[in-house]
């Protein structure tokens, strides 16, 4: 929860550096100490260190509002979006390392760009539409229960959060990845596209799709979107007995 | 590696729904695309966007007898007659076709029910029945500034899912991506647009790409008025500044810029119209709905820069709540009740939470009016083609196409992105179709050289030059102070000159960090210059106009002059700086009149609509317009109001 009142407190960030552009750069953490301010997110806490002590620390941020997922990092070994971040939720000390499983670009930004433009390549995450577009067509319809659904999964940021939480992730590279099964979910559900269970089986049913999964969970509990997880992993299952049998 | 060369038919500058859209329409026609983008497209701005979308598909009560002719004609009244009424009637009549094809992408718009329905509207709890036989079509919510409800939405993440929808056909496609890629150079030769210097984000590089088409896409440029703005660190306006350094590139309307009523407080975080279209209130500190009273007929949803004037002198007169923030007002959705706000307005809920700590359901949300949109941009003809210069197109907020005139209304920014990024698509096709990459490599490697020694030239300033970011903090100091909701031709004059000492300091920054590969500090010193030109042709824009129109208000003009300033801003920067010019809004079709929101008083045009007409076409070309496909006036439908004015 922000915290409205200052309690002045001094914060020591201790943050991962590296620059792959650098020849001299080594992997190493880096102090910082700055005051605490009210309503101070990480977004403000990290600019004001780039802008007055080291101008040359890289992060990602776009929207600051939550909702962009530019800005996943590992907050005292837990992966959250550093723009939701008050400090005032966080002890004198922060830690603050980059994603795992993603490609570093440098200090705290990662590249989870390709990795999910590969994801979305592996899973044909797109609608694979029964027909072509008819502009003087009226839409077709839909409950709107069920859009509500798909909305509840397609709120999915692909901020990574939930990637560098899994187990599984972080040791198969080939894994979906919670973010993936997801998106499969997404468009499995949706009457809009053609893929019928005999077609997602194969990418459902083996060990990177949710079989992969070995149910620890984090990606659940740290999701900074509170997806659903638990019931997209149990829907999966479910087409993928159904899709067997 | 420096000085790479890359080719392609078309290069699109910009990842959001605009740029993408277009792309789309380009690869589907077989041309070979690359999209640079600052971010991972999925990260562009148009994610952020909440509240809704405008077509004209009349599914819900509230939206009976709805039609793109009433559409059209909200949006002309809704920019206060500065927009090109053509380009708003193209809009209107395509906006429901847009709508419709991102659900074919697969975006879950929020659809009717049929049978009883509880709403709140104008304060009053409403159960209305829904036809049955409407049940599943696309639902409209009601947005501020038009007749009908209009608004289509998925949640309050209609940006979010309109871009995943989009961005998802661009990868079916096989659409090439360069993320993390700067367009910071347009490479040009007489008159005639061949690509773009790029700059990676990643390793600092340099490299030019040449395309028979250009497409600017980069979205607004709200950062010029430092953190006093809703969008995102990376809204700079790169594209516009770019643009306007060519030097014979103009951009229209600088000085129409929209403050949204709602940002969150002291956060500048945007809280979507949707809350004030879904029954939403505004207070002051007494709790007194005060728009009742100053907007009886359309009270909180009264177009936004008529309403964020109404908040401002609310907070002016002492009615705002302080704080060491400064003052703000109160935004009550309490009354929607806790189901409402966890799915149809999931995300202020979200918001709400993580940013100011606080249930909706049961406490007020702080609020203020913040910049928000960008009307202005690189000023194209109704194809999407950039004055003075062929091979050179822009789309979206980006550009000023240009429906918006002097306050665009909400919902209509996201539906232009589509509506755009399909027409300007085809035309970019086409145009890639007929023409030859026909550029000497030594015109795009000077270019290349030009923008390595530039930031070799930052990278070499020592002493105790300025900081880029104490240049950026006075540019949003002067920004908000003196060019903001209310204006006066003293603080303009000021600002004017405060906002040139300020750009012609942007050469002597002293860089402290001198880190090989993409250098933050550096990346921002390369766009701060161009910001503070945006951010000076805004002011001197502004200074200029001595009349009130839309969102730009001189408390020393406060009227409309129709007579005298019925006209659109343009600016170049030429060798002796920026230079200021005026050409006609457009073919007139709707007489200027009163928009039935905000003051009704106004100075009328003298001369005759026929009179104005004459001049349009030629004087249009005077200033640099490309001739388009078809000819001016074609998809004007004279005189069809859709039965009413």
């Amino acid at each position: 929860m922000p915290a409205k009142a200052s309690k002045n407190r001094r914060l020591k960030f201790e943050i991962f550096r590296y620059n792959p552009q650098d020849p001299e750069s080594k992997p190493h953490m880096q102090s910082f100490e700055i005051v605490e301010q009210p309503y101070m997110s990480l977004f403000i806490a990290l600019n004001e260190i780039r802008e007055t002590q080291d101008p040359s620390l890289q992060f990602d941020f776009a929207c600051r509002s939550a909702i962009c997922g530019s800005c996943g990092m590992m907050v005292n070994g837990r992966p959250n979006l550093g723009c939701r971040t008050q400090t005032s939720d966080l002890p004198d000390v922060i830690t603050l390392h980059p994603l795992p499983v993603f490609k570093l670009v440098g200090d705290l930004s990662v590249d989870t760009g390709t990795w999910f433009r590969e994801m979305a390549e592996s899973t044909e995450a797109w609608i694979h539409a029964k027909e072509a577009f008819d502009p003087s067509a009226q839409e077709g319809r839909m409950d709107n229960e069920l859009a509500q659904s798909i909305y509840d999964s397609d709120r999915c940021i692909e901020c990574g959060c939930c990637v560098a939480s899994c187990g599984v992730a972080n040791v198969n590279g080939e894994f979906a990845g919670p973010a993936g099964l997801n998106r499969i979910a997404r468009f499995a559900m949706d009457p809009r596209d053609v893929r019928e269970d005999a077609d997602w089986f194969e990418v459902i049913s083996n060990e990177h799709g949710v079989f992969g999964c070995i149910g620890m969970m984090a990606c659940h509990d740290i999701c900074p979107k509170e997806l659903p997880l638990l019931e997209v992993y149990a829907y999966l299952r479910r087409k993928a007995l159904t899709a067997a049998s | 590696m420096s000085g790479q060369v890359i080719s392609t038919d078309v290069l699109v500058i910009g990842g959001g729904l605009a740029g993408e859209r277009c792309a789309i329409e380009a690869a589907a026609a077989g041309h070979e695309v690359i999209i640079l983008s600052l971010v991972p497209p999925r990260r562009s701005h148009s994610c952020a966007a909440q509240g809704g979308m405008q077509a004209a598909l009349a599914n819900c009560v509230k939206a009976e007898g709805d039609n793109p002719s009433l559409h059209y004609l909200d949006t002309v009244k809704g920019s206060d007659w500065g927009a090109d009424q053509e380009v708003a009637r193209i809009f209107a009549e395509e906006a429901p076709i847009a709508v419709r094809e991102l659900a074919h992408f697969g975006v879950p718009w929020t659809r009717v029910k049929g049978g009883s329905n509880s709403y709140f509207i104008k304060g009053e709890r409403v159960d209305i029945d829904e036809q049955l036989e409407n049940d599943g079509l696309i639902m409209h919510r009601d947005f501020g500034g038009t007749a009908k409800w209009r608004a289509c939405y998925a949640g309050a993440g209609t940006g979010h899912s309109a871009l995943y929808a989009v961005d998802s056909e661009v990868v079916r496609l096989g659409i090439t991506v360069r993320d993390r890629a700067e367009a910071v150079a347009l490479i040009h030769e007489g008159g005639r647009c061949w690509g773009a210097v790029s700059r990676c984000l990643r390793t600092g590089e340099h490299s030019a790409i040449l395309a028979k088409a250009t497409v600017i896409a980069t979205g607004g440029h709200g950062r010029i008025y430092g953190q006093y703005t809703t969008n995102a660190t990376i809204n700079e306006g790169m594209g516009a500044a770019i643009a306007l350094n060519t030097g014979v590139v103009p951009l229209g309307n600088m000085e129409a810029v929209q403050f949204h009523p709602t940002a969150l407080s002291p956060s500048g975080i945007l809280v979507t119209e949707g809350c004030r279209g879904d029954g939403g209130y505004l207070l002051d500190k007494d709790l007194h709905r005060f728009m009742v009273e100053a907007e009886p007929e359309k009270q909180e949803l009264a177009s936004r820069d008529v309403v964020s004037r109404h908040m401002a002198r609310r907070m002016r007169d002492g009615k705002g709540v302080e704080t060491e923030y400064g003052p703000h007002l109160w935004l009550d959705i309490r009354h929607l009740g806790e189901e409402h706000l966890t799915t149809k307005l999931r995300e202020v809920w979200d918001i709400c939470r993580d940013f100011a700590g606080l249930n909706p359901a049961e406490e007020l949300i702080p609020v203020r009016p913040t910049q928000h949109y960008s009307m202005g941009g690189v000023r194209v003809n109704k194809d999407g083609e950039a004055y003075n210069m062929a091979g050179l197109f822009a789309v979206g907020e980006a550009s000023c196409w240009d429906m918006h005139g002097f306050n665009r209304l909400g919902g209509n920014s996201l539906a232009e992105t589509i509506v755009s990024g399909r027409r300007v698509g085809r035309r970019v096709a086409g145009f890639a179709g007929s023409e030859n990459l026909e550029v000497v490599t030594s015109v795009a490697l000077d270019a290349v050289k030009a923008a390595e020694q530039r930031a070799g030239r930052l990278l070499a300033n020592t002493g105790a030059g300025p900081g880029a970011y104490e240049i950026r903090d006075a540019m949003g100091e002067v920004m908000i102070g003196k060019v903001g909701i209310f204006r006066t031709g003293d603080e303009l004059a000021e600002a004017v000159s405060g906002l040139r000492a300020l750009h012609d300091q942007c050469d002597q920054i002293v860089l402290r960090s001198r880190a090989p590969g993409m250098n933050p500090e550096l990346t921002f010193a390369l766009r701060v210059k161009g910001m503070l030109r945006l951010a000076l042709v805004t002011a001197m824009g502004a200074l200029a106009r001595t009349e009130s129109r839309g969102a730009h208000f001189r408390s020393d003009f406060p009227l409309r002059d129709d007579a005298k300033w019925l006209n659109r801003t343009l600016v170049r920067w030429t060798d002796d700086g920026p230079e200021l010019s005026y050409e006609p809004v457009g073919l007139l079709d709707l007489p200027p009149g009163h928009r039935g929101y905000g003051s009704a008083e106004r100075i009328e045009m003298e001369k005759t609509i026929e009179q104005y007409n004459e001049d349009v076409v030629g004087e249009q070309a005077v200033h640099g317009r490309l001739e388009t496909e078809e000819e001016p006036g074609s998809r004007i439908r004279w005189g069809d109001w859709g039965g009413q004015q």
